[in-house]
Order: C-alpha cells, then sequence, then structure tokens
C-alpha cells in the first residue's frame, strides 16, 4: 500500500531513470563518434596522398613532390633511442621501489615525485632538454638531444607500469625462490622479471607510443622542420620526426598541405597499432608460459 | 624455476663465489637505487633549469609586472610582459574543454560502471584507450581542418583560428582521463550501499545520483583535477587551433594565445639564445608547471585518499 502511494507521489520516477540511462548511453556514444569520425576524416581525407613516392621522398615546398622518409627515419631513430634508455632505467627504477626500499619516507617521496613528473606537461620536459641536453650539455639540435628529452617524458610511465606488473606476481613466488637459498638478484632475474614480463612490455609499448606521437617536446628543444636527409651522426645530426612534420604541414594555410598532413596522420597512426599489435603477440606468447 | 637450483648450489660451494654474488647483490642495489634517483633528478632538474633562466628574465622585467601585466607583446616594439593575457587564453580554452569533457566524460563513467553489461564494456574500454593514444598533433590538425569551418558556419564572424576551436578538440583529448579514473572510482562503490538504497525503494536513478555518485565524488572530483591539468598543459593541438593573439578576452570566438603555444611560437622563430625574448619561455614555463604541479599534487593527494578508504 504505502509503495503504490510512493510511487503515485513521483509519477515521472519511471521516466526520469530512463532517461537518465539513455542520456549517459549517449554520452557513451558521443565518445565513440569522436573516435570513428577522426579516423574516417583522417583517412578518407590522405588515403589519395598516400603512395611509395610520398613514403621515400623529401620534404619540400611543392605539396606534390613532397614526402615523409625523414620524419620516417628521425622517429625510428628517435624510438630506438628512447627504448634503449628508458627500458633499463624506468624496470630498474621499479624493481628498486618494489624490491628493494623498504617502506620509509625516502620511498613514499620517490613514488610521489614519480606520480607528479607523469602529470607534468611535455612542454615542460621539452624546456628541460632545451637548458639541460641542447645548452648545457652541448648536444645541440641533434637525435640525441630528442631521444633523451623523450626519455625524460616517458620514464615515469614505464616506472609506475612496471612497478604495476612487479606487484602482480604472487608474493608466494618470492618466498619459495628465497627457501631454495636464491639471493634477490636472483630471485628477480630467474623468477620475477620473466614472470612479470608481459606486463612490463606493454608498459613499454604504451610509452613508446606517446614519445612517437609527442611534438611539443621536440619543438621546444628546437628540432628542424624542414630536413633533408637522414642522421647519420646521432650526436651532432639534425632530425625530423613524423608528429613534427604533420604539425608543420597542419600549419600552412594551402589545403594540399593539410592533405599531406592527412596522409601522415596515417603513417604516424599505422605505425602505432604496428607497435600495439606486436605487443599483443608478444604478451600473448610469454603469458602462456607462466602457470602460477 | 628450475633453473635457480644449480646457481643456489654453486653459491654454497666455494665461499670466494659467496663473497662475489655479495659483491653483485650490493653493485646492483646502488645501480638500481641510481635508476631510482634519476626521477628525483628529473624534478630538481626541471626546477633548476626553469629557475636559472628565468631569474635572468626577472633581474629585467620585475615578478610584478610579469605577474600582474595586461599586455604580452616579447616580440613586437613596444615589449611588454604581462602574462595575464597568456593565462587568460589558458583559462577560457581549458574552461571550455571542461564544459564539454566533464559531463560528456561523467555521463560515459557512470554508463560504464552502472548501466552496461560488462561485455559492452570490455569492447569500449580498448577503444577509449586508443582514444586516449591518439598524439595531440592528430587532434591539432582535425581542429584546423574540421572544426574550425564547421564554428564558422555556425558563427560567420568568428576568427578563423578560436578558442572554440581549441576548447572543443582538448575537451575530446581530456575525456578519457575523466571516464577511465571516474569508472574505477564509482566501480569501488561497495555493492552493499547500492543494494540498501534499492531495498528502500529507490530508482535505478535514484541509487546512481543519490548514493553512488556522492559516495565516489571526491575521486570523480581528482579525475577533473587531473583532466583540468591536462588541458592546461595541452600544447599542439591548441598551437595549432587557438590562434596566435594574446589577448584579455572571454570571448571564445576570437583569437587568443596560451601559455603553451607561445612556447610552441618562439621555439619555432630564430630567437637568439640569451636574449630577454629568449628567457621568456622559462618564465612561462615556471608559471605552467607550477599551475599544473598544484593541480596534479592535489589530485593525487585525494586519490591517496580515496584508496585508503575502500580498499
Amino acid at each position: 500500500m504505502s509503495i503504490s502511494k510512493h510511487s503515485d507521489g513521483r509519477p515521472y520516477a519511471k521516466f526520469a531513470s530512463e532517461l537518465f540511462a539513455w542520456s549517459c548511453g549517449f554520452c557513451t556514444f558521443l565518445c565513440l563518434a569522436v573516435l570513428g569520425l577522426l579516423l574516417w576524416n583522417v583517412v578518407s581525407f590522405g588515403w589519395d596522398s598516400l603512395s611509395w613516392k610520398f613514403l621515400t621522398s623529401w620534404p619540400s615546398m611543392k605539396p606534390a613532390n613532397s614526402g615523409i622518409w625523414a620524419a620516417l627515419v628521425g622517429s625510428l631513430y628517435l624510438i630506438g633511442l628512447t627504448a634503449l634508455f628508458s627500458v633499463p632505467v624506468g624496470v630498474g627504477a621499479a624493481i628498486y621501489l618494489e624490491e628493494y626500499a623498504p617502506p620509509s619516507r625516502w620511498r613514499t617521496l620517490v613514488q610521489i615525485n614519480i606520480a607528479n613528473l607523469a602529470g607534468v606537461p611535455s612542454i615542460v620536459y621539452g624546456i628541460l632538454g632545451l637548458g639541460l641536453f641542447v645548452r648545457m650539455m652541448m648536444l645541440g639540435r641533434s637525435v640525441m638531444s630528442g631521444a633523451l628529452t623523450l626519455t625524460l617524458v616517458v620514464l615515469p610511465i614505464v616506472i609506475l607500469s612496471a612497478q604495476e606488473s612487479l606487484r602482480a606476481v604472487p608474493s608466494t613466488i618470492r618466498q619459495a625462490s628465497y627457501a631454495l637459498g636464491a639471493t634477490r638478484w636472483q630471485t628477480i632475474w630467474y623468477q620475477l622479471l620473466p614472470a612479470s614480463l608481459p606486463g612490463i612490455m606493454t608498459g613499454v609499448i604504451l610509452a613508446l607510443s606517446r614519445a612517437l606521437g609527442e611534438a611539443a617536446p621536440l619543438v621546444a628543444i628546437g628540432a628542424a622542420t624542414y630536413v633533408s636527409f637522414t642522421p647519420q651522426n646521432i650526436f651532432t645530426d639534425e632530425f625530423s620526426a613524423l608528429p613534427l612534420q604533420i604539425f608543420n604541414w597542419t600549419d600552412q594555410p594551402q589545403k594540399d598541405f593539410h592533405q599531406l598532413a592527412a596522409a601522415g596522420i596515417v603513417v604516424l597512426l599505422s605505425v602505432l597499432i604496428l607497435m600495439n599489435a606486436v605487443a599483443v603477440i608478444l604478451r600473448q606468447r610469454f603469458s602462456k608460459k607462466i602457470r602460477w | 624455476m628450475a633453473t635457480a637450483t644449480p646457481k643456489v648450489s654453486a653459491l654454497h660451494s666455494s665461499s670466494s663465489g659467496a663473497k662475489f654474488r655479495a659483491a653483485v647483490e650490493l653493485i646492483l642495489h646502488v645501480v638500481l637505487l641510481g635508476c631510482a634517483t634519476i626521477s628525483i633528478i628529473t624534478t630538481v632538474g626541471i626546477v633548476l633549469v626553469l629557475f636559472i633562466e628565468s631569474l635572468q628574465f626577472f633581474r629585467e622585467v620585475s615578478v610584478w609586472e610579469f605577474l600582474t601585466g595586461t599586455k604580452w607583446s616579447p616580440l613586437l616594439k613596444p615589449q611588454h610582459f604581462g602574462i595575464l593575457p597568456l593565462f587568460c587564453g589558458t583559462l577560457l580554452v581549458t574552461a571550455g574543454s571542461a564544459i564539454i569533457a566533464i559531463p560528456i566524460g561523467l555521463g560515459t563513467a557512470i554508463f560504464l560502471s552502472e548501466y552496461a553489461s560488462s561485455g559492452f564494456r570490455d569492447v569500449v574500454k580498448p577503444l577509449l584507450e586508443i582514444l586516449a593514444g591518439i598524439p595531440s598533433v592528430v587532434f591539432g590538425y582535425l581542429a584546423v581542418v574540421f572544426i574550425s569551418p564547421l564554428i564558422r558556419d555556425i558563427f560567420p564572424n568568428a576568427d578563423l583560428f578560436n578558442a572554440a576551436n581549441a576548447s572543443v578538440v582538448v575537451g575530446f583529448m581530456i575525456l578519457p582521463t575523466i571516464v577511465s579514473i571516474s569508472e574505477d572510482v564509482l566501480r569501488s562503490v561497495p555493492r552493499s550501499l547500492r543494494e540498501a538504497a534499492y531495498a528502500l525503494g529507490a530508482t535505478k536513478l535514484d541509487v546512481t545520483v543519490g548514493v553512488v555518485v556522492p559516495a565516489a565524488a571526491s575521486g570523480i572530483m581528482a579525475s577533473f583535477l587531473l583532466a583540468i591539468a591536462r588541458a592546461i598543459g595541452e600544447t599542439m593541438a591548441v598551437a595549432l587551433a587557438a590562434g596566435a593573439t594574446p589577448k584579455m578576452t572571454l570571448n571564445p570566438l576570437e583569437s587568443i594565445q596560451t601559455m603553451t603555444a607561445y612556447i610552441v611560437q618562439v621555439s619555432q622563430g630564430d630567437t637568439p639564445a640569451g636574449s630577454k625574448e629568449y628567457h621568456t619561455i622559462f618564465a612561462v614555463g615556471l608559471a605552467l608547471f607550477t599551475l599544473t604541479l598544484i593541480l596534479n599534487v592535489f589530485a593525487q593527494w585525494i586519490l591517496t585518499r580515496v584508496r585508503e578508504k575502500y580498499e
């Protein structure tokens, strides 16, 4: 009796509830629609400019002759070097924080610091790179300056994801290893790292994907926009990168350059998808071997 | 696991081997400590570089003039060094993007956490991760090629590049941050709270809006703060889409310039190193760093408290 009276008092309660559910569903649809719109717009606009010639030509003042070769090679150099620096240091820091450092003020400080570094805008890292690598270490606008700057940008991501993967390894594995007389490093090297490898690799790929798409720090260190050579000496040679080239083309007023930008974006997104596909395959192969 | 056993017996068989191993353990400990210290060095490096170079700038321009001046024209004569126009531009774009991202993001988070089936969630969440992984310069492209003509169709006297243009794309860039953190927090609200509300005769709307969202309010707040910090630091899309006119205006249809876009503008030109113009980017960078740091620290603090509450 009281229930029916209650619902009589709120004749629109059910309707309001339904309406709210639909509105929330519509929000979700909007998020996905934006993603769809973005991909469709880029692919449909840039598709015609994609060709072997586009991939292998130098940038040019004439849109028809312009290509993305210098940027593509520059980006591959940057990603390779960034991986080389950020993976050992990032995983090392994660191992230290998870396996060595006792809970202490120092550890909390480092942890809070890393969480905050992850939120520092990438252009600020660019300014740091400009002051530290380009000027103080006299590396100039070289590939090395770019890679070191990108390393600092992605390091927090590598550390945080590696920590999470290490934390996911059951503590029984550690205890069993120590019980057999293994040292701390033996436990880490033979048990923990193999077990957490899939997770660590996922984090590394995520971080490198971010590095591949970052243009702001490279602009800040003064990376070149028109480069018609591939780097021979990573300590001295200037470089371009995919996101820089796309930025440059989008910044031009002519529509022809916008079409090149769209084609460049298709290339950039393809490399990103390729990297992530490799990550998925590696993860599946490695995680098959683990049976807890 | 079998691989560890022979190494262990080797450890016990000879004492010189044991000493060697102890030395290796110590060295590795120090090396790993070094890796962790790099993060601290990075922070110190950021602060030192920003402060030292800004100091050069503040020798010539007073801090007061920098913080309260309403004109910004370091690259033109007469030079003015008031950061307020850049700050105003950043504020305009950030507010605009928040107006777009907060309702849509929160709605999506609520839908995924309270309404969607787990199968649907498993499909949508990776798609949102893709959205989160799309580089900023791609959003800049979208703003220039797609959003800008659209806005000029609706408002014919809008500037070609304007704050609204940038707000739309930045709003979509920060959406995934709001969705993923808010959804986590909403889902960690204990089931018992929901069931108690249903037992009292509440509708699904009453439960969601009256019980679940308030219980998760602080975590949702933290997701907004993190998203806003991201919007403030967002660079390439804003540099492409918002224009390059430092201006004290709250009209989103005008061309403006943000702090980040100014840094890009100077970096692209040939400003000689060591000049006053060159040092402005460090001063602006310092302001940007301070602003985002405060928001991030606050958000992290809230999130730590939320985690303690439900774990």
